[in-house]
C-alpha cells in the first residue's frame, strides 16, 4: 500500500503570536515552527500501517510551503517514513486552502497514493478544509475526524470510526481515500536519535510549479478565492473583582452587578 | 573553533525530541518523585529506547555516537523537567560510559557498552572518599593485585546513582608511594563478591536521585577490567571530569531555564495593585537577568562541548562553563522564589525544587572554589 500523510507545519503553541503592524499578518520572526498536533497523528498512523502491513507499504510526507517546511519533514522522516516531497515555488505563496489543496492534489495524484491521511485541521488558521478539497480534486472518498483505523479486505477498504455529536459513526471507506485524523486516534512517537541520524541520509524531493504541470494563475494568492483582509485579537478579560461584607451583603451587591453592569437580569 | 552556536537542522530535532519528551514524561511527574524519593527507573528505559543513554557510545557498540555537543542539547532538556534524571543520565553518558569508550580494552567496549546503551547497565563513577573531595589524590581506596584479579578495599562517599548502578567506574590507589601517579581506574559490576552498598545519604536536593557510599572488602576485581594503564587512574579521572563538568553546566542550565519558565509564568498571572505583577519593573528587570545569564551560560556550555567533540583542549572552558553555569543557575532559582514571593517557599510550586536541586551544582564534579583554582591557574602558570 502506498500511503501519503500530508503535514503542515504551524507555530509553536509555546511561541508568543504577534500580529504585523497592518494586522493582516503574522509576525513570523522568532516563532518556533513544528509539526501540526493532529497531523502527528496521521504520520504515527501511517507509521503503524506500514509495520501491520509489512515491508510494501510505504509513507511518503507530502507539504507545501516556505524552505522552514524541511525541519517538519524532517522530522516525520526521523518518526520513521520512507521519503518526502516538499511542494515549493514563488508562485505558491499565498495561497488560500482551496489554491493550496490544488497543488497537492496534483502532488498526490503524481505520487499514485492508495490512502492519504492528515490531521483533522490545522491548529494555526483552523480553517480545516484543505484535506476535503484534495479529495474532491482528486475525487476520493473521504472520512473526517477518525480515532480508529481498521484495514478491510485484500487492503482495498477501510472500516474507520468517525467521532460525531454525542457518539460514534463507523464507516466503511473504500480506497484511494483520504482520511482526516484526530485525537484519540495513537499516541504519535517521538522522533529516537537513531531515527534522526537516519533521516539525515533520507531524500526530501522538491517540486515546483512546472514538475507538477501548473499554470502560476490558478495557485497561489492568484489562484485563491478567499483573502485574508485582517485579524483582532481577542479582548483581554477584565481582572476578577472580589465582593467584600457577609454572605446577604455579597448577594445583594452580586445580583445588582448582574442586573446593573452585566445587564443579565 | 568552531565559529557557529547555531544549531544544525539534526542537532534541532535531537532538541525538539528531548523538550517534548521532557514536558510529556518528565515534567509530570518530577514533584511527585521528589516528594517520595522514587528513583525515575522506568522513565530510564524509555529514555534510553530514544538514545538518550547512548549518546557518546559508538554506533559499533549499540550507541548512536553523537557527541558532548548533542548530549548537552538533551541534558538541558531533560534537567529542566527533573534534575535528578537528569544527573542519573549525566553521570551515565559522561563520567561512566565516556571512559570506558576512551579508556577501555575493546574486550571491555564489548563487554560493557552495548548494555549500557540499551540501559540494561546503568553506569555510575566513584572517586569521592570521606576524607578525599577536593583533594582527590589523596584518595585511600586500596586495590592490590593477585594473580588475575585486583582486590579491592576501602569505602567510596557521595556516589551518585549508587543504589540504582550496575557498572562502577571506580578509582583505587594500586601504589601507596606515590601520589596521583598512583591511582588506578577499574570498571566493576555490582555483583562483585564482597562490594556492597553502605549508607544512603538523606539530601537536600536531587532527591529522586540515590548517593550512597561503597564499600570493597576484598572485592575481586578482573585485572583486564582496567582502564588504560596502572597509574593513570588520576588522569583518567581528570580528563572524564572535564566532559562531566559540561554536563553538570548543563544541568544548572536547565535548572535555571525551569526557574525562568516559571516565573514568567507567574509574572504573567499573579495579580497584585490591580496589576500583573509582570508590568512591574522589579519584576521584568529580575526576569532580563536571568533570561540573559542563562544564555550566556549555555553559550560557554556550548563552547566547551564543541571543543571537546573536537578533541581540541578544553579544561579551562568546562570549568568556565561550569563554574558560571552553577553560580548562575543558584541565582535564578532564588529569583524564581522572589517572584512567587510565599508561594515560591511551598512545595505546591516547582520552584522550592529549582532552588534545592541547583544548590548541588556549585559543589559536585569540582566545587566552585576549585574550578576557581583551575581557571586562575591557567592564567598565572607563565
Amino acid at each position: 500500500m502506498k500511503i501519503g500523510v500530508m503535514v503542515k507545519n504551524v507555530p509553536d503553541t509555546e511561541s508568543k503570536i504577534k500580529l504585523s503592524a497592518d494586522r493582516k499578518s503574522i509576525e513570523m520572526q522568532g516563532v518556533k515552527f513544528v509539526m501540526n498536533t493532529y497531523d502527528e497523528f496521521a504520520v504515527e498512523e501511517a507509521l503503524q500501517l506500514k509495520e501491520k502491513l509489512g515491508a510494501d507499504t510505504t509513507v511518503t510526507v507530502f507539504s507545501l510551503g516556505p524552505e522552514r517546511l524541511v525541519e517538519t519533514l524532517r522530522t516525520a522522516l526521523a518518526m520513521g517514513a520512507d521519503a518526502a516531497v516538499h511542494l515549493t515555488d514563488p508562485a505558491f505563496e499565498g495561497g488560500d486552502s482551496i489554491a493550496n489543496a490544488k497543488v497537492l492534489a496534483k502532488a498526490a495524484e503524481a505520487e499514485g497514493f492508495d490512502l492519504i491521511l492528515g490531521g483533522k485541521q490545522g491548529i494555526d488558521f483552523d480553517s480545516a478544509q484543505t484535506l476535503s478539497a484534495v479529495a474532491e480534486f482528486l475525487g476520493m472518498g473521504q472520512a473526517q475526524v477518525v480515532t480508529d483505523i481498521e484495514v478491510g479486505g485484500d487492503n482495498t477498504s477501510l472500516k474507520v470510526r468517525r467521532r460525531i455529536e454525542g457518539g460514534d459513526e463507523i464507516v466503511d471507506v473504500t480506497l484511494p481515500a483520504i482520511i482526516s485524523c484526530e485525537k484519540g486516534l495513537n499516541e504519535p512517537r517521538y522522533a529516537s536519535l537513531p531515527g534522526i541520524m537516519k533521516a539525515k541520509k533520507k531524500e526530501i524531493k522538491k517540486l515546483g510549479l512546472s514538475e507538477l504541470g501548473l499554470s502560476a494563475d490558478e495557485v497561489g494568492a492568484a489562484g485563491s478565492g478567499t483573502q485574508v483582509v485582517g485579524y483582532s485579537p481577542l479582548k483581554e478579560r477584565p481582572p476578577v473583582k472580589m465582593l467584600e461584607g457577609g454572605p446577604a451583603e455579597q448577594a445583594k451587591e452580586l445580583v445588582r452587578l448582574l442586573r446593573e453592569e452585566a445587564k443579565v437580569l | 573553533m568552531p565559529a557557529s552556536f547555531e544549531l544544525t537542522e539534526e542537532e534541532r530535532l535531537i532538541q525538539q525530541t528531548a523538550h517534548d519528551f521532557a514536558n510529556d514524561r518528565i515534567v509530570p511527574i518530577a514533584a511527585e518523585n521528589d516528594r517520595r524519593g522514587t528513583f525515575p527507573k522506568e522513565i530510564l528505559k524509555e529514555m534510553a529506547d530514544l538514545g538518550f543513554m547512548s549518546m557518546l557510545i559508538p554506533e559499533d557498540y549499540g550507541g548512536v555516537g553523537l557527541g558532548n555537543f548533542s548530549l548537552v542539547l538533551v541534558l538541558e532538556e531533560i534537567n529542566r523537567g527533573c534534575a535528578s534524571t537528569g544527573v542519573t543520565m549525566s553521570v551515565h553518558n559522561s563520567l561512566a560510559s565516556s571512559p570506558i569508550i576512551r579508556y577501555g580494552s575493546d574486550e571491555i567496549k564489548k563487554k560493557f557498552l552495548p548494555k549500557m546503551a540499551t540501559g540494561e547497565l546503568l553506569g555510575a563513577y566513584a572517586l569521592s572518599e570521606a576524607g578525599s573531595g577536593s583533594d582527590a589524590a589523596s584518595l585511600q581506596c586500596r586495590a592490590t593485585k593477585d594473580g588475575d584479579f585486583y582486590v579491592l578495599n576501602g569505602t567510596k562517599s557521595w556516589i551518585t546513582t549508587g543504589a540504582e548502578a550496575d557498572v562502577f567506574v571506580v578509582m583505587v590507589r594500586t601504589n601507596p608511594k606515590e601520589r596521583s601517579k598512583g591511582i588506578s581506574s577499574f570498571v566493576v559490576e555490582s555483583d562483585t563478591p564482597g562490594f556492597s552498598i553502605g549508607k544512603k545519604e538523606n539530601k537536600l536536593g536531587l532527591r529522586a536521585s540515590s548517593t550512597v557510599q561503597l564499600v570493597f572488602e576484598d572485592a575481586r576485581v578482573p585485572a583486564r577490567q582496567i582502564l588504560g594503564k596502572e597509574g593513570e587512574g588520576f588522569k583518567i579521572a581528570m580528563e572524564t571530569l572535564d566532559g562531566g563538568r559540561i554536563g553538570i553546566a548543563a544541568q544548572a542550565v536547565g535548572i535555571a531555564k525551569a526557574s525562568l519558565d516559571a516565573s514568567v509564568g507567574y509574572a504573567n498571572e499573579r495579580e497584585q495593585f490591580g496589576k500583573k505583577i509582570g508590568s512591574f519593573q522589579a519584576i521584568q528587570w529580575k526576569l532580563a537577568d536571568m533570561a540573559t545569564s542563562i544564555d550566556a551560560a549555555r553559550l560557554l556550555m556550548y563552547r566547551a562541548a564543541r571543543l571537546r567533540d573536537a578533541g581540541k583542549p578544553h579544561t579551562q572552558e568546562a570549568a568556565m562553563a561550569k563554574l558560571f553555569a552553577s553560580e548562575m543557575s543558584n541565582r535564578a532559582a532564588r529569583e524564581a522564589v522572589q517572584i512567587h514571593g510565599g508561594a515560591g517557599y511551598l512545595k505546591d510550586f516547582p520552584v522550592e525544587r529549582y532552588y534545592r536541586d541547583a544548590r548541588i551544582t556549585e559543589i559536585y564534579e569540582g566545587t566552585s572554589e576549585i574550578h576557581r583554582i583551575v581557571i586562575s591557574r591557567n592564567l598565572t602558570k607563565n
